[in-house]
């Protein structure tokens, strides 16, 4: 079997871009769930109350705008980290 | 096994993947750190669109709108209605010039990175969107101000009321954290940091179509990289209307959040 530890040192070689996509990935993981939920909530409530639906957009635009902005930030960190 | 997956997962010799160096430009005019470069070329084009639009659609307004009339009067109209009223409620027409233009300079930054020849978001260097987070920083600060006075929007703003003295201890500092440095800071990072990853993604995906189209073995991989391509163009467009969009709605919000006091 082989050693986790070994095979990290064979790859020494590239060890920023592996840095990278781990952080972009697990940066896009909350956010990608919290759009998943916020955006899905929004449409329960627009099929609910149709009259309210521009509300309801203009707030979930909103919403959206605020989470994404976390993975826009690993995505920004990941082209820092040398 | 792994050392063989790695080899086989590799691209071919000979592709370079672009990274952020495309971001980078030249000197066109003067040299040293403050020079015009291409990238403020652009947006002086850019102004000179805005311009051009605006003052080409109503110098000599129609009361039956046509043509160019008829588009900038709906985007006035989208801006008034959807963002300026809904937002800020009916104190927000004094704003919708403001967030006109700001709405409108902002879309036709974005959709340089699309436009053949230009093809370089103008919001994809730090410089523009941190200028306008700053003027919208500035803006909602004075417009709080003068609507409630400087020590009542502060005390509004830091120690919002309705919550239990105790816990001022807690909400001031993330209020002051969140209201005059994440703001700002959040605002321009969105902008640039969806415009550097449309022009990454676009970039790699017409470099990688033309490595592709190269040799007779890889033609039948071009053709669905290249389909994917003019998605993303299109994609592209969409996120430069909504990046504008979600700039302008956010400046609605602060100035809304800063004129009206939560009681």
């Amino acid at each position: 079997m082989t050693h986790l530890l070994g095979v990290l040192a064979a790859v020494s070689g590239d060890v920023g871009s592996i840095g990278k996509g781990l952080v972009y990935g697990l940066g896009a993981i909350g956010p990608g769930i919290g759009i998943g939920f916020l955006v899905g909530k929004s449409v329960e409530a627009m099929a609910r109350q149709p009259e309210a639906a521009g509300m309801v957009r203009t707030t979930m635009f909103l919403g959206i705008a605020f989470v994404e902005a976390l993975a826009l930030f690993g995505f920004v960190l990941s082209f820092i980290i040398k | 096994m792994l050392s063989g997956i790695l080899a086989f997962s590799k691209p071919p010799a000979g592709f370079e993947a672009p990274g952020t160096e495309i971001l980078k430009t030249a000197c066109v005019i003067g040299d040293g750190t403050y020079c015009v470069n291409r990238v403020a070329l652009y947006m002086f084009l850019s102004v000179i669109i805005v311009l051009g639009l605006f003052l080409a659609a109503f110098r000599k307004p129609n009361l039956v709108p046509r043509g160019l009339q008829n588009v900038m009067e709906a985007v006035v109209e989208f801006v008034r209605n959807q963002i300026a009223i809904e937002v800020i409620g009916p104190a927000g027409v004094s704003w919708v010039p403001f967030l006109t233009t700001m709405f409108v300079f902002i879309f036709v930054n974005n959709i340089f990175e699309i436009i053949p020849g230009i093809q370089f978001p103008v919001n994809s260097r730090m410089a523009i969107p941190a200028f306008l987070a700053a003027l919208v920083w500035v803006l909602f600060n004075v417009a709080g101000a003068r609507a409630q006075g400087l020590g009542h929007y502060l005390r509004n703003t830091l120690f919002p009321p309705g919550v239990p003295v105790a816990l001022y201890v807690l909400v001031t500092p993330i209020e002051l954290v969140s209201v005059f440095l994440v703001r700002p800071l959040t605002l321009s990072v969105r902008l640039l940091a969806n415009m550097i990853a449309g022009h990454l993604i676009l970039t790699i995906f017409f470099v990688g179509t033309a490595y592709l189209l190269a040799k007779p073995a890889t033609i039948p991989f071009a053709i669905p990289t290249f389909a994917l391509s003019v998605f993303l163009v299109g994609f592209e467009i969409l996120v430069s209307v909504l990046q504008a969009y979600i700039f302008t709605i956010l400046t609605a919000v602060y100035i809304s959040g800063a004129i009206h006091p939560e009681h």
